[in-house]
Formats: structure tokens, C-alpha cells, sequence
């Protein structure tokens, strides 16, 4: 039994017959395709940030929620990382075409499995900034008469803004990257004009659609380093070294 | 129905095949890596020892890093066709940027008092850089070299879309074949995966030295 | 004189047993009219610096932060390269000479000691004989020679620096900056992130060893008191990098030149003054003296200034001084101890 497919390499139109002799020919890249597709490139940049931002957003809510778990109790760090490491390690192609079999073609089976990788880099970064903070902080917090709650809230929430959004900057570009194989469960994102042009290897689609791609992950991450200044004015964005 | 049985059935049936693409994706994936180490730890290490340019290699290791991999492959198609060098090509982009990182950190963060007391008793840049801040770097090299490893393993099966044979790729990237295979090797590609983890991490520990070791469960308790 | 030879490259190893272990020299540090100037800085950091510290003596350079004390130090080992002037080493300009050979040449102590952590004690000690190429039965005879220097056990060769306290830390740091017995050494703050009571015990440990292998040590402490007891003489520099005053502790103390090394060395050196010296010095030995009733006794070592204490504890103006038998050596009166203590005339303006 082979698995249903939005997008065939096979399927698709034939390469539109256009005026300059080159692009017939597939030769060389041709701006008039890219003008006469744009309102259709555009569909696909638009689909392609919301299921990002889904994806993302849904992981942070389980990863913060499982950081500040395994924060408060240890037992639950272990568990919580082996599960999201198999998800991480996982080529996301076979977990869509797996997902595919149960969740059926869509929007849905695209989120359960990109969710799935946000994970391990939320959580990580997550845990590591709440647990950043020294302890003479917390013991400066506690004799000035603090709760747990509060300097929980107050303090290490606040103190671990850096890390959680270098995980977010990290897992945002991670995701733009495996959306792009979403297209073959379902006609969503960019994927979708790259999976085409790579059947057809069309040259104007190959380029067009691959910039699309770079460009709308370029821009996110630029986008998240100013928000991480701006939320984490006390620190500069968060640099460092993978352990 | 019995998606597990069919998958066993499959290697068991077709051993040289299955071998056959295990050792393509391997070979594959040690070659990317290879070529990143390369680049990315002389790299690394000239710009934590100099403590220059390193925003400019920090920033454009971070570009690197957001590059779509499926993109790569798709633009680097017109640039270099299909085949080894594409897939490698965005394989390396996959794997430079984790392993420059972690070389800059571990070699600019050595301690600094440890630093000039080598500067101070006569050792050249290159002595520093040799017996001094690379051995004091090596775990975290090491931490960049292992998640570098384990990315590329779970993504070199995309050399499928780069008509690069006898990988992975070959029966993950086809989806016209039965479901058993596919997760026959989608398990072999997360075993490798942490296999490839496994013995990083226990090459990690050996390269380290002891007394770093000491540091760092010293620090710990 | 053999200071900065290449040193002995190994070539068959015999060469070495013959080798005479005899100490080398200390040699004379000379600034002559040093500068040194910042690149977009008006100010210099050092200005015009000139002073002479004898082979064999320890120099404190002291001073408030920014008065260049620790730039000063540097400009020898060349970690910082002059602008202006010459620093001669036995008379041989520092500009003259290949910086590692200079710097292998000069034992370099700083405050973060700066072992090196993925290293052996013995093999940290072994660095500096190895850059210079020395066999390996000399460099093992050394590491040993040197933990015996510093009063560690050799059982500590194999461990490592994580492994050791603060003080034994900097031990080796010292021990590590004597390896290739250098004429020269430079100590940035050595001492200074210690806790007062190991820091006590290092620098009893090197004025003994100092005493023992007279190195011409160029010493930098923002700590008047550690440089009275350490330096045979104290340099104060001033913001700007200039030199205010050099001299022994007892000159600066009795004459300081001026209000700011006056308001330095501090509104109680009549005090300090007294610890340079012990109540021997001042004995009257005239054996027909009256002792007053309740006169306190004390040792010929003690300092001057434990003996004005224990005199107005006992509200006496007269000390009794007995030697280490026991024996009375004679008496110190209050008025002796004042006159000790009292500054000649200078003309502060405070």
C-alpha cells in the first residue's frame, strides 16, 4: 500500500510556453514566470509562515509547560528528553508519511509532526535558562521575603527570556526548513512550487521557489533577534555554545 | 496491516540492498561532516584565539544555519546539477555553523588568567593556541562535531531529491513504494542516528582531558 | 653573563649530567624614561617613568588603580610594548631581544594564577624547561626540586589544578614561574585573591624562598601594607603613570614627599614604621637603669609597634627587652619609641 499524495514529481502542469526562446528551452531563469505566478508564490510564502507559526507556537506552550515541570521536579527531565530526541532524530519526510496514515492528508498531520521537532530545542533552552539562574540571586530573592511563586515569576522567568529565545529563533528557522517537505502530505507552503520544480527541474522554478524559502527564513531570524533585544534589553542576544 | 512484520521481512529479504544504502548514507553523512570539520574548526579557532571578526563569523554562521536545506538542494541544482556535490554541499551548510560555533566559544572563552600566564611565559600564538585553548576546547568541539553528526544523519536521506543513489534517501524519498519499507528504514535511520550519538559521546569523553574532567564534575558538585 | 642564552638543546642527553646546576645571577632592572602612550588617548598611561631596582631586590610597585602599576609591569615582559624610552634587564634593552625568548627568561606570576587546567601539576611545572627545549631527566629532577621549593608534598605532581586549595593553587603558580630559575621575576597581585590567613602564610613563604634564591622581583600590589612587608623598596605611581616617590618602606613612611603619598602610606605610618623594626634596635643597655615597678616584659624580636602596644596596655612608659635565653638585654622607654615613630619634618599640606 503506497501512501497518498497531494503532489505527484510527476503531476503538475507543463512548463508554461512563454515568449523568450531561452525559458521554452529551460535554459535560464525567466522573471516573466515569476511575475505571472507571483499571486500563487505568494499563497504558498503565506501558508508556509502560519504553519511555522503554529507549529512553533504549539511547541512552546508543551515545552515551556514540561521545562517549568521538570524545573520544579528533576524526574521529569529524562523521560521528556528521550521522547523528544527519537522525535528530533526522526526524518521528518517519514514522520509525515506515517502521520499520513492516521491523521490523513491536511493541515493537522503537517502540525502534529513539525510540533514534534520543536521540542527538544524548546525544552533544552528552556530548562537551561530557568536553572541559570545563580544562587545568590535566589537567596537575595528569598531573604527580601519573595514566594516561590513569586520568584519563580519575577526572577527566573525573566532570567531565562535569553535562552528561550534562542530556542525560539532556533527552532523557528529549524521548522521553515522541514516545512518545505510538508507539501508532500498536503498542498500547503513552499514546498509545494520546489517539490514541483525538483520533478520537473525547471530552472525558474528551482530558483524562485528555493529564494522564497531562504529569504522567508533569513528574514524570520533577523526578525527574532530584534525581538530578543527587545524583550531582553538587560542582555545581549544569546550566543553560545551547544553542550 | 502488520507494518512491523512486513518491515522485518524486507531487510531480511533484501540484505544487500539494505547494507548497501546503511553504507552509502553513512559514508555520506561522515563526508559532510568531515568537510565541516575542516572548514569550520580552523575557522572557529583562528577567530577565538585572534578574539576578531568574530561577529562576522558568528553572523554569517547564523545564515548558514537558517538556510532551508530542501532550498539549498533546489537552488543548488541550476548551480551544480544533481548528484554528490549538491547533496553535500547542503549537508556541510547543515553542519558548519554548530561546529564553528561551539570551536569560537570553546577556544574565546578559555580562561583569560590561564591565557596570559601562556603569553607570559614565552609560549608563540600558535603554542597558545596548540597546547593551551584547543585542549581546553576540545569537549565543546566535540559537543558541536556529535549534534552536527546527528543532524546529518537525520537529514542526509534528502540526497534522494539530489538523485544521489544508495541512501536512505532511496526508499524514504520514494513514495511510491510500500509503507513497510519506509518505516523499516526510517528505524534505521533513527538508530543510526543514535548510534552516531552514542559513540560521539563516548569519544567525547576519551579526547577530553582529565583534568577538564575533574573541572567539570568539580564545578558540578 | 648568560642571561637570555638560547638555552642547551637536548642532543643525546649526556650533555646534561655535566651540566652545572649552579643558580643564575639576578640581574638589574633599569626604566629609563619609560612611556606609554594609547593609541586615541591623550593621557599617557605611563609617563617618564625612570627608576633602578638592584639585582637581587624586590620592588613593589604600588599606587591607585589607573596609576599604570600593573602597565609598568607589563612593559617588562613586553605583554605591552613600550612607546617611549628603554627597559634594560643586566643592560640589555627588552627591544633588543625575540619577546619569547625575553618572556621565557622572566618568571611570570599574576592573580588568576592561570594554571593550566588540562595539565598535570607536573606537567604545568614542566612548561617553560620544555619550550627551552630542556632532557627529560633535568625537567623531572626540576618539577621535583621545585615542589621542596614551595613546601608541597611530591605525592601532588600527578594530581590536578581543579584538585587543589587557592593557596596551594598559587604555590605552583610561584614554583611554576621559578622552573627555569629566571634572573627576573614579575608578580601581578599575586596574593590577592586569597583570604587573609593563607594570604599571610604565601607571603611568609616567598620573603623565605626570596631570601633563598634572590630574584630581582618586580612585585604589584594596590596593597600598602603587602608592599612594606614584601619590598625592599616601594615605587608610588600616581594617576597619570608618573612616579611620586621611590624608596625603602622606612623613607617613604618618615619622609613622604608629598600630601598624596603622605595620604598613601596613610595617616598612621608612625605606626607602620614601628613594624620595620624591632625593640632590639633600641635598647638601652646601660645596666644601671631604675626599673619602674610593673614594667612590662618583652622579646628582642618584637616589633616596635607590638611593643608601644603592650606599653599602653600596661600604662608603663618603660620596656623590659630580654634576648631569646631569657636574659635582660636592657630597657626601651616610651619616649624612644615616640621619637621612632615621629616623622622628620616635612612640609605636609594637608
Amino acid at each position: 500500500m503506497s501512501p497518498m499524495l497531494a503532489v505527484r514529481v510527476s503531476d503538475g502542469p507543463i512548463i508554461p510556453d512563454f515568449d523568450e526562446p531561452d525559458c521554452r528551452a529551460n535554459e535560464r531563469f525567466c522573471w516573466g514566470w515569476v511575475v505571472d505566478n507571483w499571486p500563487d508564490l505568494q499563497a504558498r510564502l503565506v501558508e508556509h509562515v502560519y504553519i511555522t507559526a503554529i507549529a512553533v507556537s504549539i511547541g512552546l506552550v508543551i515545552a515551556v509547560s514540561a521545562a517549568l515541570l521538570a524545573y520544579r521536579y528533576n524526574r521529569f527531565e529524562t523521560p521528556f528528553v528521550t521522547v523528544s530526541t527519537v522525535l528530533y532524530t526522526i526524518p521528518v519526510l517519514a514522520f509525515l508519511l506515517v502521520m499520513v496514515q492516521i491523521t490523513g492528508i491536511g493541515l493537522l498531520t503537517v502540525e502534529i509532526a513539525l510540533t514534534g521537532y520543536t521540542l527538544l530545542l524548546l525544552f533544552r533552552n528552556t530548562l537551561t535558562g530557568l536553572r541559570s539562574v545563580p544562587p545568590e540571586v535566589h537567596a537575595a530573592a528569598a531573604g527580601m521575603g519573595m514566594t516561590s511563586r513569586q520568584i519563580l515569576f519575577r526572577i527566573n522567568i525573566p532570567l531565562a527570556l535569553p535562552a528561550l529565545m534562542a530556542g525560539i529563533r532556533v527552532a523557528s528557522v529549524t521548522i521553515i526548513s522541514l516545512a518545505t517537505l510538508a507539501a508532500f502530505v498536503s498542498p500547503l507552503g513552499l514546498g509545494r512550487p520546489i517539490l514541483f520544480a525538483i520533478g520537473t527541474q525547471f530552472v525558474t522554478g528551482l530558483i524562485t521557489a528555493g529564494a522564497l524559502a531562504i529569504v522567508l527564513a533569513l528574514v524570520a531570524d533577523g526578525l527574532l533577534v530584534l525581538a530578543t533585544r527587545a524583550v531582553t534589553p538587560w542582555a545581549r542576544a544569546g550566543q553560545g555554545g551547544i553542550r | 496491516m502488520n507494518i512491523v512484520i512486513d518491515a522485518y521481512d524486507f531487510v531480511r529479504s533484501n540484505p544487500d540492498q539494505v547494507l548497501g544504502d546503511i553504507w552509502g548514507h553513512v559514508v555520506l553523512s561522515a563526508a559532510a561532516v568531515a568537510v565541516a570539520i575542516a572548514i569550520a574548526v580552523p575557522v572557529g579557532a583562528a577567530v577565538g584565539h585572534l578574539h576578531r571578526w568574530s561577529f562576522l563569523a558568528i553572523s554569517g554562521a547564523n545564515v548558514l544555519r537558517a538556510l532551508p536545506t530542501l532550498a539549498v538542494i533546489s537552488i543548488g541544482i541550476t548551480v551544480w546539477g544533481l548528484g554528490f556535490v549538491n547533496i553535500m554541499v547542503a549537508l556541510v551548510i547543515l553542519a558548519l555553523p554548530l561546529i564553528l560555533t561551539n570551536t569560537y566559544v570553546g577556544v574565546a572563552e578559555v580562561d583569560p588568567g590561564t591565557v596570559e600566564a601562556a603569553r607570559g611565559m614565552g609560549m608563540t600564538g600558535w603554542q597558545i593556541l596548540r597546547r593551551v585553548e584547543l585542549p581546553n576546547a576540545i569537549f565543546l568541539i566535540m559537543a558541536g562535531v556529535r549534534t552536527a553528526t546527528v543532524f546529518v544523519i537525520a537529514t542526509a536521506y534528502l540526497a534522494g531529491f539530489a538523485a544521489y543513489p544508495d541512501t536512505l534517501g532511496a526508499v524514504i524519498t520514494n513514495p511510491t513504494l510500500p509503507l513497510s519499507q519506509l518505516f523499516a528504514y526510517t528505524v534505521i535511520a533513527v538508530a543510526l542516528a543514535f548510534l552516531a550519538d552514542g559513540v560521539f559521546a563516548i569519544v567525547q569523553r576519551l579526547v577530553t582531558p582529565r583534568g577538564l574532567r575533574l573541572t567539570h564534575t568539580l564545578a558540578a558538585a | 653573563m648568560d642571561f637570555l642564552k638560547e638555552a642547551p638543546r637536548p642532543d643525546g642527553g649526556h650533555r646534561d649530567v655535566a651540566e652545572p646546576q649552579a643558580k643564575r645571577a639576578a640581574l638589574e632592572i633599569e626604566f629609563d624614561g619609560v612611556t606609554k602612550r594609547y593609541q586615541g588617548q591623550d593621557a599617557p598611561a605611563i609617563d617618564n617613568l625612570s627608576l633602578r631596582i638592584p639585582a637581587g631586590e624586590t620592588c613593589c610597585l604600588v599606587g591607585p588603580s589607573g596609576g599604570g602599576k600593573t602597565t609598568a609591569m607589563k612593559l617588562v615582559n613586553r605583554l605591552i610594548e613600550l612607546s617611549g624610552g628603554d627597559i634594560r634587564i643586566g643592560g640589555r634593552s627588552v627591544k633588543s631581544l625575540d619577546v619569547t625568548t625575553l618572556r621565557r627568561d622572566i618568571g611570570y606570576v599574576i592573580q588568576q594564577v592561570g594554571l593550566f587546567p588540562h595539565m598535570t601539576i607536573a606537567a604545568n611545572l614542566a612548561v617553560v624547561p620544555k619550550l627551552l627545549g630542556w632532557s627529560r631527566d633535568r625537567i623531572d629532577r626540576r618539577v621535583g626540586e621545585l615542589l621542596d621549593l614551595v613546601r608541597l608534598d611530591r605525592s601532588y605532581l600527578k594530581r590536578y589544578p581543579a584538585q587543589l586549595s587557592g593557596g596551594q593553587q598559587q604555590r605552583i603558580g610561584l614554583a611554576r614561574a621559578l622552573a627555569a630559575d629566571p634572573p627576573v621575576m614579575l608578580m601581578d597581585e599575586p596574593f590577592g585573591a586569597l583570604d587573609p590567613i593563607t594570604r599571610a602564610e604565601i607571603q611568609d613563604e616567598f620573603l623565605r624562598l626570596e631570601g633563598e634564591i634572590r630574584k630581582t622581583v618586580i612585585f604589584v600590589t594596590h596593597d600598602i601594607d603587602e608592599a612594606i612587608k614584601m619590598g625592599d623598596r616601594i615605587a608610588v605611581l600616581r594617576q597619570g603613570g608618573t612616579l611620586a616617590q621611590y624608596g625603602t618602606a622606612d623613607e617613604l613612611l618618615s619622609l613622604p614627599v608629598d600630601a598624596f603619598v603622605a595620604d598613601f602610606v596613610g595617616a598612621d605610618r608612625g605606626l607602620k614604621r614601628l613594624s620595620l623594626r624591632t625593640v632590639r634596635e633600641l635598647v638601652d643597655h646601660d645596666p644601671n637603669q631604675q626599673i619602674p615597678p610593673g614594667a612590662p616584659t618583652v622579646s628582642a624580636r618584637t616589633t616596635l609597634r607590638t611593643g608601644l602596644s603592650v606599653l599602653l596596655a600596661a600604662g608603663a612608659d618603660v620596656l623590659v627587652v630580654i634576648d631569646e635565653q631569657g636574659e635582660r638585654l636592657g630597657t626601651v622607654t616610651l619616649d624612644r619609641l615616640r621619637e621612632a615613630a615621629g616623622a622628620r619634618p616635612t612640609e605636609e599640606t594637608r
